[in-house]
């Protein structure tokens, strides 16, 4: 039986636990509230002092001028475009690449598992200036192409290596039953393999999703012209545009940006936390 | 005899060969866009190559000018340096904190869950120019916050002594991705450890420093192997809130090397900027590798 001194020193420090847990959950959404609040307040009330949470002249302008101010709205259809094409390709040629790795040898076998591992620790920086120097030859400057093709060549070490733990803890007695009845290696890779492995399918699919939505820079380097740039590009050349004068309308068109991701979050969460414990696993 | 070892080299050929048709994608996109280039980029370093793409080998002239004329080169680095090592401890005891604090069966663990990770799957422009807003000088939300306490708020990105750790806090904002792992990894410590010490009379902070914290250490070790590789490269905080400034105070490497590629077009000056980088991540990683036998425990 705890004594009484136990029991109270029990409730305060799970009363100190929660405070502080709260206070952290406090620091974490308020930005994203202030951003709201901001977005919806007219420029007087922005810089008002005191400064209000809740706007007490709520305003739609922000919001039409901002998305007026720069062209939002083909620099939603372009990330969407990029975000789509390059997620596919992630999902798609990673999966295919890991049943490579987790069901087939070849005396080079072990030896390439090893170089896929160590990209992973390679920086970007080493390989960028001849990347750059490549896609440039190929006159891919100022399209999409350099932004989708990696997604399409294996899609990152790091995703491969998520289906290689997936698909070898699959028996393969599963794949030797399916050869039995006829089936291609290709037919028991889509077939049997693919949907054994759902949930890390998916937590790759939206993790590749906001990864492709949020990059900064890989447009910043390949993409020129305005009229093909994404909206974290986009955002970035309106601050420059418009410098700190039009706050409301950076934090407007900030929220609208999010939005996309925010509701990809909400609505798949579970497989975010999926993916991201899965990335501990290797350590 | 015969028979059986061709049936086999007949069963190994069928598996190269799937082998290689099905990691072809791969090993196209290793060679062209990590291979090649990692060779190209070591060579590049040691020539004047433009973006017009004249090139001259010049042998270590950019290292020379790199540590005699080029007054950023050495201050890109003393500040990347720096936020990485004020930013990865606090970033990991910061996150085992919180993670050992949701590990205590607290009640909507969920909403918290949610909340801390919410930062990190955000990152991105939009939320670095919301920063700049709230670490505005006159309007920002922090700076009115302190001054109902008394305190006058510096200038977070305009005074030079604070601006880097301005964008610390930022990043700090932004780890809820190592919380979940920490989290994760204190789950994984058998409760039987825990059920025995408290037999003995252990309490939370014993259990914590004898227990948690020895038995977390491979998440620990993970997390600070990849933390220290991606804050070395260090660029879209510091480019959007301060563009390096003041007085190149939040002035980045990677900063650096973008600036030299892309602005001025140094392609081999900037190749040379990615290997030092590339060095400096390598020996980094060495040491914490070579050291982690003292301090990484594996329980088995």
């Amino acid at each position: 039986m705890p004594t009484k001194s136990q029991k109270k020193g029990k409730i305060i420090s799970r009363t100190i636990t929660y405070l502080i847990l709260g206070i952290a959950a406090l620091i974490c959404l308020f930005p994203f509230l202030w951003m709201i609040s901001t977005s919806f307040k007219p420029m007087s009330e922005i810089y008002s002092m005191p400064p209000t949470l809740i706007p007490k002249s709520p305003t739609l302008e922000n919001i039409i001028e901002g998305w007026k101010g720069a062209d939002f709205g083909l620099f939603f259809k372009n990330t969407a475009f990029i975000t789509l094409l390059a997620t596919v390709g992630t999902v798609l040629s990673s999966s295919v690449v890991a049943y490579g790795f987790s069901r087939f040898q070849s005396r080079l076998s072990p030896f390439l598992f090893v170089v896929l591992l160590g990209t992973m620790m390679l920086p970007s920086q080493v390989t960028l200036i001849p990347q750059y120097l490549l896609y440039n030859k190929l006159h891919m400057i100022d399209t999409y192409w350099p932004l989708i093709i990696p997604s399409w060549l294996g899609g990152g070490a790091f995703n491969i290596f998520l289906f290689i733990q997936f698909f070898r803890s699959l028996p393969k007695e599963l794949d030797e039953a399916a050869e039995i009845d006829g089936a291609n290696s290709f037919q028991v890779f889509y077939k049997i393999l693919l949907p054994s492995v759902k949930p890390v399918m998916l937590a790759v699919l939206v993790m590749a999703l906001v990864y492709n939505w949020n990059d900064f820079f890989n447009p910043l380097i390949y993409l020129n012209s305005n009229d093909k740039f994404t909206i974290a590009i986009g955002l970035q050349f309106f601050k420059g545009s418009q410098g700190n004068v039009q706050i409301g309308q950076m934090m407007a068109m900030a929220l609208v940006s999010l939005l996309p991701v925010l509701v990809i979050f909400a609505t798949c969460q579970k497989y975010f936390i999926q993916g991201i414990k899965m990335s501990g696993l290797k350590g | 005899m015969a028979k059986p070892r061709v049936k086999q080299s007949k069963i190994a050929k069928r598996q190269a060969r799937n082998f290689y048709l099905y990691t072809a994608p791969w090993l196209i996109g290793f060679i062209i866009l990590t291979l090649y280039p990692v060779l190209y980029s070591f060579y590049l370093m040691f020539t004047d190559m433009n973006l017009s793409g004249a090139s001259h080998f010049v042998g270590l002239d950019n290292w020379i000018y790199a540590f005699t004329d080029d007054q950023l080169f050495v201050k890109a680095f003393v500040n990347t340096i720096k936020y990485v090592v004020i930013f990865v401890p606090t970033s990991l005891i910061l996150a085992f904190f919180v993670a050992l604090l949701l590990s205590r069966k607290v009640k909507g663990l969920g909403f918290f869950r949610t909340a801390f990770y919410i930062p990190y799957i955000t990152s991105g422009v939009a939320v670095t120019i919301l920063w700049g807003w709230i670490f505005q000088r006159d309007f920002g939300i922090i700076n009115y916050v302190l001054s109902l306490v008394g305190i006058k708020g510096p200038n977070w990105l305009g005074d030079k002594n604070i601006a880097m750790i301005s964008i610390v806090i930022l990043s700090l904002w932004t780890i809820g991705n190592n919380i979940i792992i920490m989290l994760a990894g204190i789950q994984d410590i058998p409760t039987s450890y825990y059920e025995s010490a408290q037999i003995d009379g252990a309490g939370f902070l014993r259990q914590t420093v004898n227990i948690t914290l020895p038995l977390c250490t491979p998440t620990i070790y993970f997390n600070l192997i990849v933390t220290v590789i991606a804050a070395f490269q260090v660029f879209q905080q510091p480019l959007i809130l301060t563009n390096g400034g003041p007085l190149n105070s939040t002035y980045t490497a990677a900063m650096h090397l973008y600036n030299n590629g892309f602005l001025y077009g140094k392609m081999g000056y900037a190749s040379m900027m990615a290997w030092s980088m590339f060095a400096v991540i390598m020996v980094i990683t060495i040491v914490t590798v070579s050291t982690s036998k003292y301090w990484v425990f594996y329980d088995d």
